[in-house]
């Protein structure tokens, strides 16, 4: 699964890891990250984030 | 002369603020510095500057060593108007001089001042030449803003690090040797508390980034430069311990207000409870401490109680404040306790422990009681 970053502040999204503070489960792929997910660092939408290569 | 020379033809020209007491709801009960550097090369060279207000002193102290209308580069690592606040009279009298600063740094400037300087923008591992000395670019985005990054001048192992390792504290003596290391240390934990906190993972990404540079001064953006090597070392190793959440097990900080004192009474036991385990305790009452200083007593404590009355079915607007800032600067692994006296209805220890739990806190149980703790039975421990 793909990591994204968030190009507002730096943050690197890794499904592998999930985002577990925001009930995120770990092996949550980024295409399904729950509606009004975001950033946890910086409040970005997901519309900011784009794939890491 | 006002400006002081840092290495040759190296200098300090910022300015020093007696009188601000606050900073977007931060307390500063000792004023502050606004730092900005200048570096004599081929390329004259200005890091940053300072608020508007004391853009006039700024300029003096250029003009103490050059004409600022010969400035050839300038180099803006923050967007924040404190930093910000004097570049648009500096590229007024420099209008060709480069603005380097990141992606963000030329979005922000943009907006506040104008969208047509002639912007350089960088990234991580860009470099400049101004000559005998080159500069490298780190950026730290959000610490604290997403438009910050930091400087480094290799040949005098300097890093200009902006906003990170900064304090706010007005002083005769421009270095940490100036003024003394715990005094200096201190007010980089105050700011750290209300400024960087909720930014550990960029911290310690940014430390990572800078691990393998030579760094002999470090030159922040507010309060004194960092040149002792054992006060850097120190200065390092606390960023790295609150920014990779190591707290002290040892360290409970009681924050509380009260209307009648049974809430107080409620904090003081809980205080010796702490005690009786060996287990430091500090009673933050916010009738008399504001809450950005609540947060510097927090920032080590593995421990946060937090207490109130209930008033008209809710907690002490102070609470809420408190509660609302905390939440914000979002410290990582703690245990959280609500604690409260109330009369006929007593929803502020249940608002209190909705806040603790959205700041991810394990919860204790709460210690509430009505009207006087010492006439009925609460709990122990």
């Amino acid at each position: 699964m793909q990591k994204y970053e968030c190009t507002l502040c730096g943050y690197i999204y890794d499904p592998e890891q999930g985002d577990p503070d925001s009930g995120v489960a770990p092996g949550t792929a980024f295409a399904d990250l729950p509606e009004g997910w975001v950033c946890p660092l910086c409040g970005a939408d997901t519309s900011l984030f784009e794939v890491v290569e | 002369m006002a400006a002081v020379q840092i290495k040759e033809n190296i200098y300090w020209v910022g300015a020093v603020d007696w009188d601000v007491r606050e900073f977007h709801g931060y307390k500063v009960p000792y004023g502050t510095s606004y730092n900005a550097y200048l570096v004599i090369d081929e390329k004259i060279t200005l890091i940053d500057s300072v608020k508007a207000k004391f853009t006039q002193d700024m300029l003096d102290n250029i003009s103490e060593i050059v004409d600022p209308s010969k400035i050839d580069l300038i180099i803006s690592n923050h967007v924040e108007p404190d930093h910000s606040g004097a570049l648009a009279s500096v590229v007024a009298l420099a209008p060709n001089a480069p603005v380097v600063c990141t992606a963000n740094g030329k979005k922000g400037l943009g907006i506040y001042y104008s969208p047509d300087w002639n912007y350089q923008v960088v990234k991580t591992g860009d470099t400049l030449s101004l000559g005998k000395y080159t500069l490298s670019f780190v950026a730290t985005p959000m610490v604290h803003w997403p438009d910050n990054m930091v400087t480094y001048l290799a040949e005098e192992n300097i890093l200009f690090s902006n906003d990170a390792f900064g304090q706010h504290h007005a002083t005769e003596g421009r270095f940490d040797d100036d003024v003394g290391a715990d005094t200096c240390l201190k007010r980089a934990r105050d700011y750290y508390a209300n400024i960087v906190l909720p930014f550990g993972m960029q911290v310690q990404n940014a430390l990572k980034a800078l691990g393998g540079l030579n760094i002999d001064i470090i030159a922040p953006s507010h309060g004194v430069m960092w040149r002792d090597a054992d006060t850097i070392a120190a200065l390092l190793k606390k960023y790295d311990d609150w920014s990779g959440n190591r707290v002290q097990d040892d360290l409970a900080v009681i924050v509380y207000d009260t209307m009648w004192g049974s809430t107080e009474m409620l904090a003081q036991r809980i205080s010796r409870n702490f005690e009786d385990q060996g287990i430091k305790a500090v009673l933050i009452d916010l009738r008399r401490y504001h809450i950005s200083q609540a947060m510097d007593a927090l920032t080590e404590a593995k421990y946060i109680c937090v207490g109130s009355p209930t008033l008209n079915r809710g907690p002490m607007p102070s609470i809420a404040g408190f509660l609302c800032y905390l939440k914000g600067l979002a410290p990582k692994g703690r245990i959280g306790m609500a604690f409260g006296s109330h009369g006929w209805s007593g929803e502020a220890t249940g608002y209190i422990e909705d806040a603790l739990t959205q700041c991810r806190f394990e919860l204790q149980e709460k210690m509430v009681c009505v009207y006087r703790p010492e006439k009925q039975p609460t709990r122990e421990g």
